[in-house]
């Protein structure tokens, strides 16, 4: 059976299971599994997904909701966390809760579990306010997650608070089934003055294969900052769908940092919602990727009102036969004067066989902006390399030094000390060096 | 300890280097000059392994062997440290552990164990202190923001780390104001040994005063026409480089 037929049918039983207590959300669920039976999975006929095909993935017969419990001890799992530093953690195994490895709270502030928040009455408000409500619910997959969420991060900042500690979101895998399809789903909502910090981290344990449709909903109201960061770092039979909206209210900062160096396939959406003056949207990314993995980096900023800003940065560095796309879209709505919007997307091609697509896409209605954008796509500068070579450094680690130069400035906006230190360790991982010191 | 005979180079088949001899013992100084252009820091280049230069004929010995065959970083691994006229930016990687990964690659290479890092802070605090560097200088990305001064300094401070056998300074002097130059030659005559050679690029005689040659070689659109003493540069400030072309075409 079509793995679309597969969904289509599953969900029925689904619905039967899950005994949401709110009509709403029912509701919710039915008009988006009616969407995805209407759009079906994206293919390369749709102009967002020209680069990406995700027919080889859909080939698999995924297990669509695991039985099997599966036991992680903390000691096998603790280098996936971002662990010298004291943090609440949000964990799941299979997509099931593992309150083992997790630390949530309700002390001030609501770290705990979609499950709960979809239904218990004390979280309605929030749910009724916010669910679904910025996700895009004419996107296919968007859709096909919200048909089947149940699980994810609840994570609710009441206003004027300072969360001390970040906040780790952590999806492991074990695959105990052959294949298998994950469809988290996470609500974050900071209120007015909040500050919080979140690490994401999708993170398979096996060599089985493993598909994650994921969906998360920001909201950041007035003068909040919210700091998101993604560890994308799976291993070659794990690939993402990452499906992330972001509502900004008056005078908020929302800031996404993306580190993709590994994973099959992966496929970031993530789309800003500026509503709101004096908004400030941030996001960058560095990717850096070898063998035939596949980077797409999907974004939409939509600026809506005046005198508000966007910076987007996002480097790429692609060895063997590796692929990249950036697609960038900038949206400013004819209300939206003063807007200064600014977009970077440099990359390297490492070796010959490897392939980047960039394509930014401006959208200005507005008379009155400033807007920039550039891309460029170039191999590692010889005179450098000559340099560092010339110094007695290896090739091999003379690269990696000016691969880490190049990408460099993307960390500069870090604000998180440990997850600096373990990204330059990614890195350095990555590109297979022991420099000496950490990078 | 150097040897170079009948060298010819070329870069996308057009010759720069068209039959190059110098000799270079233990123990000396050379220095080269000439316009721009007649390839000074192509031969650097070509001493210090940079492919992007073939050579079409001729040879290059370093204590008696031929080096053709040795990558760059071999031939750093031998004692070869070139000053580079323009030294690269390396965002996000401080001076102190650039030096640090230069010298222990070198070691590594050696089979020999990395620095312990007390005897490496001792020495970088020692040349740092011989080239007046300061040390926050040292905590600093390798060349970002350092001005033209800065950045020639910063190769010395480098060399001085790596305590190399052949040095080649290429234009080391270009950007530096008086104070600087004098730090720098100091810098340099610090390294030098009966063990050592140096070959100093430059146009103007006033590096010379402070790092006195016994060689001074012309170099004129790729070939060496004139070899004298220090007293040549004397001469070639004096009169210019045109009757030193002149008595070439003759
Ligand atoms: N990589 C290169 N590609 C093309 N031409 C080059 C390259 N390097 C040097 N040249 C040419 O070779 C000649 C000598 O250059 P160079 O060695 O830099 O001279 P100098 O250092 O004496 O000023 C010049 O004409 C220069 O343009
Ligand atoms: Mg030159």
């Amino acid at each position: 059976m079509e793995l679309k037929d597969k969904l289509l049918s599953s969900f029925m039983v689904f619905e039967d299971r899950v005994h949401d207590q709110s009509k709403d959300l029912n509701d919710i669920r039915n008009a988006a599994i009616k969407t995805f039976e209407q759009k079906g999975f994206p293919t390369k006929k749709d102009e967002d997904w020209k680069y990406t095909s995700l027919n080889a993935l859909l080939k698999h017969d995924y297990s669509i909701s695991p039985q099997q419990e599966t036991a992680v001890e903390f000691k096998d799992v603790k280098k996936f966390f971002i662990h010298d530093i004291d943090t609440y953690k949000i964990v799941f195994i299979d997509g099931k809760y593992s309150s083992f490895l997790s630390e949530t709270t309700h002390d001030g502030i609501d770290v705990c579990l979609m499950s709960s928040a979809l239904n218990k009455p004390k979280y309605k408000i929030i749910i009724d306010s916010y669910y679904n409500k910025a996700a895009k619910s004419d996107h296919s997959l968007t859709s096909l997650n919200t048909a089947f969420a149940s699980e994810g991060a609840y994570i609710h900042i009441p206003k004027n608070k300072v969360v001390e500690k970040p906040i780790q979101i952590v999806h492991f895998s074990t695959g105990n089934e052959a294949s298998l399809l994950l469809q988290p789903r996470n609500l974050i909502v900071v209120d007015e003055n909040s500050h919080v910090q979140i690490i994401e981290r999708h993170q398979s344990l096996t060599s089985n294969v493993v598909l994650t449709n994921s969906v998360t909903e920001i909201f950041a109201n007035k003068r909040a900052i919210v700091d998101y960061y993604k560890i994308q770092n799976d291993n070659q039979q794990a690939s993402l769908i990452d499906n992330t909206y972001i509502s900004q209210k008056q005078s908020s900062h929302a800031s996404v940092h993306t580190f993709s160096f590994g994973g099959k396939l992966i496929r970031n959406n993530l789309q800003f919602f500026q509503k709101g003056e004096h908004i400030d949207s941030t996001m960058k990314g560095i990717t850096i990727i070898g063998n035939k993995q596949h980077v797409d980096h999907n974004t939409l900023v939509h600026h809506i009102e005046p005198n508000c800003e966007s910076h987007q940065d996002y480097k790429g560095i692609f060895a063997d036969r590796s692929t990249g796309v950036f697609n960038g879209k900038v949206v400013v709505e004819k209300e939206a004067q003063k807007t200064n919007a600014f977009q970077a997307n440099n990359n390297i091609l490492v070796d010959d066989k490897a392939t980047i697509n960039t394509k930014p896409q401006l959208e200005i209605f507005a008379d009155d902006v400033k807007c920039s954008h550039g891309c460029t796509i170039g191999q590692l500068d010889k005179d450098a390399l000559f340099y560092l070579r010339s110094r007695g450094i290896p090739t091999k680690e003379a690269k990696a030094l000016l691969t880490y130069a190049f990408a460099n400035n993307v960390l500069e906006s870090v604000k998180i000390n440990s997850i600096k230190t373990r990204i330059n360790k990614l890195i350095a991982q990555k590109l297979g060096v022991n420099l000496g010191f950490d990078l | 300890m150097l040897h170079v005979k009948n060298l010819h180079a070329s870069v996308e088949d057009k010759a720069i280097l068209k039959g190059i001899n110098l000799e270079v013992k233990a123990g000396e100084v050379h220095a080269i000059m000439g316009p721009n252009g007649s390839g000074k820091s192509t031969l650097s280049s070509v001493i210090a392994g940079k492919e992007e230069y073939e050579v079409t004929d001729g040879e290059i010995f370093l204590n008696g062997e031929n080096i053709e065959e040795l990558s760059a970083e071999e031939r750093a691994h031998e004692g070869v440290f070139l000053s580079f006229q323009y030294p690269v930016e390396i965002p996000g990687v401080s001076v102190t552990n650039f030096v640090k990964t230069a010298i222990n690659e070198t070691r590594k290479a050696k089979g020999e164990d990395e620095m312990p890092a007390s005897a490496m802070l001792k020495k970088i605090r020692e040349k740092a202190e011989l080239l007046e560097i300061d040390r926050k200088f040292l905590s600093r990305s390798l060349n970002e923001g350092f001005s033209g001064g800065e950045k020639k300094r910063n190769e010395i401070f480098q060399m001085a780390m790596l305590e190399p056998k052949l040095a080649i300074l290429d234009e080391t002097d270009s950007g530096l104001d008086i104070d600087a130059l004098r730090i720098v030659a100091n810098g340099v005559n610090k390294l030098r040994s009966e063990d050592n050679a140096v070959i100093v690029i430059t146009h103007y005689q006033r590096l010379l005063e402070y790092i006195v040659p016994d060689f001074v070689h012309v170099l004129h659109n790729g070939k060496i026409v004139k070899s004298g003493t220090k007293e040549l540069a004397l001469e070639l400030e004096e009169k210019g480089y045109d009757w030193i072309k002149q008595e070439a075409t003759v």
